[in-house]
């Protein structure tokens, strides 16, 4: 046993992929027998996954779900900035250009209004939770948008470090909405064409929850969400500590 | 050879990132701005360069697909290390900052995909 928990630590990745295969395989059986192929595979592995996600941080107390057991630590890897972005990128193939240039200017309006949206309602919710200074309130306001977006505002503008860790919170809150929502509504928000994604990732930003999102409605569609919704986050970062924050100075 | 195309996806990734650093920089932001977009674009561009002149072999193309059908297992493998826990029990105020203005854009969606839909106005800029 000692011998087979080694080597599951030394080939940590290889792990990962027999660790992911398996819950896929499980999620399929669920779709199938028990949901009658109602709710996609993907989006029952993918919400098993949160749930995983959410066990590792019972267990172990750390921040990276059931990678913070070292034995699968290669499933966080797997599921790192590495390989989520060159996946994504590898989606690319499956895309055409000429769709993504005509809905060009639909994807930027809709980052735009995203990441309006997401600021002020989030700034609306902090003043309504109690906060008045305006660090904090533009804070929450930028995790409201990304969990990067938030801590990167927090410490261009000086809020506290609690301030800062809720705004993360409110993030990643963000994108596990993101995730299980966007299957169960994309039928009636008429979330089936390559346009519609591309604004989608351009409103929603967060490009982990729409990537999986979607990857759960039809994987057809994750490129062309995700080609808008990674500009959010840098655009998020370059308006919220800058724009954002002198409007609510102004104000309050 | 597979491996060209896992390399073109390479290099497409790469230079999309740098691409992303650089623009972060230069606005003075510490970010990535839109290196996915960027690498996404490039590999699109060389995929229709290759189609163009004959040089999209098969096995090009299967070696970049398997990355792509890889997309959804990492996406599990990435719900599986997100800091579930914390963001759940994190108060009452992540979880409404987090979830409302989520709602409130399920309604926006369908106005924004009408007003500025290529299909409806014929003329997108």
């Amino acid at each position: 046993m000692e011998i087979l928990l080694d080597l599951i630590e030394k080939n940590g990745l290889v792990f990962g992929f027999l660790v992911i295969g398996l819950l896929v395989l499980f999620s399929d059986i669920l779709s199938k027998r028990i949901f009658k192929g109602r709710i996609p595979g993907s989006a029952i592995a993918i919400f098993l996954g949160l749930v995983l996600g959410y066990l590792g941080g019972a267990f172990t107390g750390g921040e990276k779900g059931i990678s913070d057991i070292s034995i699968f630590k290669g499933v966080g890897f797997f599921g790192g900035a590495m390989f989520r972005d060159f996946t994504i990128v590898a989606t690319a193939m499956g895309a055409s250009f000429f769709l993504v240039k005509r809905a060009g200017f639909l994807g930027m309006v809709s980052l735009l209004s995203g990441i309006v949206l997401f600021f002020f309602i989030g700034v609306l919710l902090a003043l309504a939770w109690g906060y008045t200074d305006v660090a904090s309130i533009c804070t929450i306001g930028a995790g409201a948008c990304t969990y990067i977006v938030g801590p990167v505002t927090g410490a261009a503008i000086g809020a506290s470090s609690e301030v800062i860790a809720l705004s993360i919170a409110t993030g990643v809150v963000k994108t596990i909405v993101v995730t299980i929502f966007t299957p169960i509504v994309a039928k009636k928000i008429h979330l089936n064409s390559p346009e519609a994604a591309m604004a989608y990732g351009g409103l929603m930003g967060t490009s982990s929850g729409v990537a999986a999102g979607l990857a759960a409605t039809d994987p057809k569609l994750v490129p062309y969400g995700a080609v808008t919704a990674t500009f959010y986050t840098g655009l998020g970062c370059l308006l919220c500590p800058s724009v954002f924050y002198i409007i609510l100075s102004m104000i309050f | 050879m597979n491996i060209y195309g896992v390399a073109l996806l390479a290099l497409s990734y790469l230079l999309g990132q740098w691409l992303g650093e650089a623009l972060g920089y230069f606005i003075g932001i510490n970010a990535n701005v839109g290196g996915v977009g960027f690498a996404m674009m490039i590999l699109m561009l060389l995929k229709e360069w290759f189609i163009k002149n004959n040089r999209l072999t098969h096995e090009m193309e299967s070696g970049m697909d398997f990355w792509s059908k890889l997309y959804i297992p990492v996406v599990i493998a990435m719900a599986a290390s997100l800091n579930v826990k914390s963001a759940v029990s994190a108060g009452t105020l992540a979880l409404a900052a987090g979830s409302i203005p989520v709602l409130v854009c399920f309604l926006v969606f369908p106005i924004l995909v009408k007003n500025f839909s290529p299909k409806s106005n014929g003329n997108p800029s």
